[in-house]
């Protein structure tokens, strides 16, 4: 036994024209909860590639447990205790949990034929390990994402899993899910299994590692003692640049409300929601997972129908019964998963940015003008400093930070007045993200009224002249900017 | 007990079941024909072809792929042994034959099964394409045309019966093809790798999600390779078996049944995108537009009503599942990512 | 940052790879004509040769244009030669109505284009709602359609062809404007450019191929999706409509089950013309070419008598199948590289 699990030292990796890892080192002890963290694109995706087998290095060795590693295939580094849990688990939603606990193993075993009974003792070992409860039976495609990942861990655990590698395992996770996964992973720490865990929410890497690792653009930043960090160290080494996050206060306040929302109700999501927002104002909407927020965003506009209440635009009563009403009442919404609900990747950066405004550009029989659908897509493209030099590339060629500004400059292409965004930095890197508060803060300073529904209490804090906190569906406390502390939040919303 | 029950009713085959169900007795009841030994047995045989071929669709779609090639494929390779042994004058029985046009089968499947496993280029198109070159080999190359004579082995198999129905009425006798034999067992043995063997569940689950799949351990290349080839063989044994009960190669006669068959195991429950659905309801599906298709003249509707029937039919039966869901999204979350709120 | 800007340089590149496609039918086209031109030139080079191709191919060329539609919406329509079938079948009854002794009213020719059409469009309707409102997966929902359609006209004429008809019709649409382009030419060019313009040069256009692309994106954009559905395969209704009108005026008669080649053909010409079966992808253009590649390739082969012409099909699915295997070998070069973080 040596005192480092996994000695990654010196690994370089290029992709055709990339070099995506310049001579990076790791170095994991056995129990050792260790996070790594970087931007997108960093290169930590594919380090954990390299340590699971999927790639190998171009230069530079692996040890585990005092052995070099030459070679691997996944499956052997399964077989030496080396367990990947992948962002989106790995499961199947059209299998039995029993089956998706119980396969990996009997696959390894090279068996052919199915014995029911043994996959169920298998799958019953499995979750007995951690102590989860859940129906074997269930198909998982109906568990939650919490289950979920439970089934996932559960299933690396039986392969005397040594060291388990989670990706960005909390992304879509309440708070109180988040909580009971640190005290599995607590445990598993105490049954010696070394966990690296790739984050970048700072938060998470205080609370749950010992030891933190941070990459940017392939190259080792840093790697210490989590004590030793803090949020400003974090966030530079991360970037390489330093910030000073500004809190926002409403300058330019108008005096008569944008929107009101009254007794708002939608059944088995939300009821008796009422509240209403200002012209330069940012209003933050605050809850756990299951409050409702998402619900409720979805509803101002109008993707599900509120089923009592009403809603006000500018004095005014208005029917938001789908998307292309809340456009017309001046309402934008910027979806929580922008590449599935934000984006077309495949189709122009051009395209992207005028859809939403498509019918401005064109004439009464859609013909396009093809002069002002120019125009406007140079506009755009210019005020929203888009990295491009060709409107017409693919949405996808860009960088995640400036996909984000495609999605903002869609709906600010249309002259909203009111901007509703859930989640507005979920997955975006620390750059990324104050720029776009800095967009969302100058936004309100010119009179927008903006709406950021959250569970990033920071940001909520940082960003917003007033914070609703939803809790089961109901508004539980509105706080103002001065009250709205995080620990005032969070005793509201649990 | 009541846990076994809601499940039950989650299910889709108890539904298809009850209709299947309905049509006999509503048939029965205008026709008094239907529960009559001879029409089962008629019912049965017409069972035969259809059926083998929803096995290999069946186990397609649920590894979320589709075939629209397997009616080319049984008619090149029937129609290939039928004139190959015809030329070399064979006068055995029926092994070789059948061991021929699987070999045959198995090519061929192999063929789509290196585009669609391999190369991984979309099932739809590749089949499409695939079902044109078998078209094409046996139209151009073998330059096909009506056979009406067969060999004496295949004859023998299309015309011996395990048993004859007599009707004890109207005194009509119906026999039940040996092919029902070969039909059973292809079924079983179909069941038994779905649900027995890790190539069956790496079909489920290559079904469910490729790329876990692949994390997973299996060979979802091979799989997939095997898999088509597996078809290839079924389809191929269909089209034997058909030219026997016929007793006569007809080349083109085939073409154009991929769609009711694919109809047929949609309705029995088996999902489009692949990953889930069950034999039983495939077969069942199949029943369902077997019974439509040959027992509607018994209550005296005429047969060229049938493609009406069948129409509705599948815009019925998907229609109503598809429906659900649309409802089930409108009350419950719209996205499934948001979970159940506690009441 | 740097990442950025190595994928952008690479963009000139993919947009290349996209023409290339196009590049590539035209030079299968050009070998073809190239290679006819040595081998018969004297019977495939003729006026009259390409006078009757381009009778020919606006038959499967027309519902090809609507299949390709709905295509790029990630959806396919297996109905066109049904609805195609059914509204000939019904034209063609109304057509002796009109002309019980023979004599067939001026009006009459446009009146039959007219209720066709609109006739194809309320069934291209009835696609759209089942796959927007109703949410069956396209490729069952016409399916079923396709096959009710079908049953629907076999009742009508109970299995039998319609023949006999004022032969007004037949000469009106085979007969040629200035004694040199066929009426069916026209009626597929004319259409053919009211796709390329809605694609490429109006709103519904650019929201058809962002709605192929991501249907969640662009109902989170505001597009109204179920109504561009509805839309797209009403056009596609009526495209296999005026396909019928055409078929109706080349065989003089109409029947339940003629052309029913085309379904699967139409399917091919549209892949082989370059539009991605998952939608959001595909350009008139490629489209086109393949329709007349399929054509100039069965006339081609016919000139040979020694040759059956059943070797087509093999022809064909073999060309649809190496198309797609370049493709994917010159697709599998550029974007593995490009998940690096």
């Amino acid at each position: 036994m040596s005192d480092i699990l996994l000695r990654a030292s010196g690994i370089h990796k290029s992709f055709v024209g990339v070099h995506a890892l310049k001579g990076v080192s790791l170095e994991i002890a056995p129990g050792e909860i260790h996070c790594l963290a970087g931007e997108n694109g960093c290169g930590k995706s594919t380090l954990i590639k390299i340590i699971s087998g999927v790639y190998q290095p171009d230069a530079g060795s692996i040890e585990f447990d005092g052995k070099r590693l030459d070679k691997i295939t996944p499956i052997d580094a399964i077989l030496l205790g080396i367990q990947v849990i992948y962002q989106d688990f790995s499961v199947f939603p059209n299998l039995t949990v029993m089956e998706n606990l119980a396969l990996n193993s009997e696959l390894s075993n090279k068996r052919k034929v199915v014995n029911w009974k043994r996959m169920r003792q298998i799958a019953e070992e499995a979750v007995a390990k951690i102590n989860f409860q859940v129906d074997l039976d269930a198909l998982v495609g109906t568990l939650s994402v919490a289950q979920k990942q439970m089934v996932a861990i559960s299933r690396a655990l039986m392969f005397n899993a040594r060291l388990i590698i989670m990706d960005e395992p909390t992304t879509a996770l309440t708070r109180k899910e988040v909580q009971a996964l640190f005290k599995v992973i607590m445990q598993l720490k105490a049954q010696g299994i070394a966990i690296l865990f790739v984050s970048h929410k700072l938060n998470e890497v205080f609370e749950i590692s010992e030891r933190f690792t941070i990459f940017r653009n392939g190259e080792l930043v840093v790697t210490g003692q989590t004590k030793d960090l803090d949020a400003a160290k974090f966030s530079y080494y991360m970037t390489g640049r330093a910030f000073s996050e500004e809190q926002f206060t409403a300058t330019k306040l108008g005096d008569k409300p944008l929107l009101e929302v009254k007794n708002l109700g939608l059944a088995g999501a939300f009821s008796d929601i009422s509240f209403s927002l200002r012209s330069g104002e940012i209003l933050g909407i605050t809850g756990l997972l299951d409050s409702g927020r998402s619900e409720l965003a979805l509803a101002l506009f109008g993707i599900r129908q509120a089923d009592s209440g009403e809603i006000l635009i500018k004095g005014k009563k208005t029917a938001i019964t789908c998307p292309q009403d809340a456009i017309n009442n001046g309402l934008g919404l910027v979806p929580e998963d922008r590449l599935s609900e934000g984006l077309f990747l495949p189709r122009s950066i051009a395209d992207n940015l005028i859809i939403a405004e498509v019918d401005r550009l064109a004439n009464r029989f859609k013909v396009f003008d093809r002069e002002k659908r120019q125009e406007e897509v140079d506009r755009l493209m210019k005020e929203f400093a888009i990295a491009s030099p060709n409107a017409n590339n693919a949405c996808q060629t860009l960088s995640g930070g400036n996909q984000q500004r495609v999605v903002l400059g869609k709906w600010l292409a249309c002259g909203l007045d009111i901007l509703v965004l859930n989640g507005p930095t979920v997955g975006v890197d620390i750059g990324s993200k104050h720029d776009i508060h800095a967009i969302l803060q100058n936004l309100a300073r010119e009179g927008m009224g903006i709406i950021i529904i959250s569970d990033d209490l920071p940001e909520v804090i940082q960003n917003c002249s007033r914070v609703i906190i939803l809790k089961e569906g109901k508004i539980v406390q509105e706080l103002d900017a001065a009250e709205a502390t995080e620990q005032a939040i969070l005793s509201k919303m649990m | 007990m009541q846990k076994n029950l809601k499940k039950l009713t989650k299910r889709s085959e108890p539904y298809i079941f009850l209709v299947v169900l309905a049509l006999c007795l509503l048939i029965e009841v205008r026709s008094g024909q239907f529960f009559t030994a001879n029409n089962l047995v008629d019912i049965a045989s017409a069972m035969v072809v259809p059926g083998l071929f929803a096995i290999g669709t069946f186990m397609v779609i649920v590894s979320g792929g589709i075939d629209v090639s397997f009616p080319a494929l049984a008619s090149l390779t029937s129609y290939a042994t039928t004139k190959i042994l015809l030329d070399a004058g064979y006068t055995g029985g029926i092994w070789l034959p059948i061991l021929m046009s699987m070999a045959m089968g198995a090519l061929l499947g192999a063929f789509n099964g290196v585009f669609i496993g391999f190369l991984g280029l979309p099932a739809m198109i590749v089949t499409l394409g695939s079902s044109s070159v078998f078209k094409g080999l046996m139209q151009g190359a073998l330059n096909s045309v009506q056979l009406t004579v067969i060999p004496k082995g295949m004859q023998s198999f299309g015309t011996s019966a395990l048993f004859v129905a007599t009707n004890p009425v109207s005194g009509l006798t119906s026999r039940m093809p040996l092919g029902f034999l070969v039909f059973a067992a292809v079924l079983i043995l179909s069941f038994f790798i779905m649900r027995y063997t890790f190539f069956g569940r790496g079909i489920y689950a290559i079904g469910g999600n490729e790329v876990s799949a692949h994390r997973a351990g299996f060979h979802t290349k091979r799989t997939k390779f095997l898999l088509y080839v597996f078809v290839g063989m079924t389809a191929s044994l269909a089209g034997l078996i058909r030219t026997c009960m016929m007793q006569q190669n007809h080349p083109t006669n085939m073409l154009g049944m991929e769609m009711n068959i694919i109809a047929g195991v949609v309705l029995g429950g088996t999902a489009i995108t692949g990953g889930a659905g069950s034999l039983t309801g495939c077969m069942l599906g199949t029943l369902l537009i077997v019974i439509v298709e040959n027992s509607m003249i018994l209550i005296g509707i005429p047969t060229i009503w049938k493609s009406v029937f069948v129409g509705a039919l599948i815009i019925i039966g998907t229609g109503i599942s598809a429906y659900q869901v649309v409802r089930a999204n409108r009350t419950g979350g719209f996205k499934s990512r948001i979970r159940e709120v506690k009441a | 940052m740097t990442t950025s800007n190595n994928k952008t340089m690479k963009a000139p590149g993919l947009w290349a790879r996209k023409d290339s496609h196009v590049v590539r039918l035209l030079l299968v086209m050009a070998i073809w004509l190239i290679f006819m031109a040595l081998t018969k030139p004297t019977r495939f080079y003729t006026l009259i040769n390409f006078q009757t191709m381009a009778s020919q191919f606006p038959e499967y060329g027309l519902m090809s244009l609507g299949v390709m539609l709905c295509m790029i919406t990630g959806g396919i329509d297996l109905s066109p030669v049904a609805v195609a079938n059914l509204v000939s079948v019904l034209m063609a009854m109304l057509l002796k109505e009109l002309a019980p002794d023979g004599g067939l009213p001026g009006y009459a020719i446009p009146l039959v284009f007219l209720l066709g059409a609109a006739m194809g469009a309320a069934l291209g309707i009835m696609n759209g709602i089942l796959v927007s409102k109703v949410r069956i997966p396209p490729i069952l929902a016409t399916l079923g359609m396709s096959e009710l359609l079908t049953g629907v006209a076999i009742v009508i004429t109970g299995g039998a062809a319609v023949s006999k008809l004022p032969m007004e019709y037949a000469t009106t649409i085979n007969s040629k404007i200035a004694g040199l382009v066929p009426v069916q030419l026209v009626i597929f060019s004319v259409m053919a450019v009211l796709v390329w313009f809605l694609l490429s040069r109006t709103t519904f256009g650019t929201k058809l191929y962002l709605l192929g692309t991501n249907p969640q994106a662009a109902r989170y954009s505001g597009l109204n999706n179920d109504r561009l559905l509805i839309l797209t395969y009403m056009i596609s209704g009526i495209a296999a409509a005026l396909g019928g009108l055409v078929m109706l005026a080349n065989y003089n008669s109409a029947r339940a089950n003629y052309g029913s080649v085309y379904v699967l053909q139409c399917i091919l010409v549209v892949v082989l013309g370059g539009v991605s079966p998952s939608g959001g992808r595909g350009k008139i253009s490629g489209v086109v070419l393949a329709i007349l590649l399929l054509r100039m390739l069965e006339t081609g082969i016919n000139r040979f008598p020694q040759i059956s012409s059943y070797y087509i099909s093999l022809i064909w699915g073999g060309v649809l199948l190496l198309v797609m295997v370049l493709d994917y070998f010159s697709a599998y070069r550029g974007p593995r590289k490009r998940k690096t973080a």
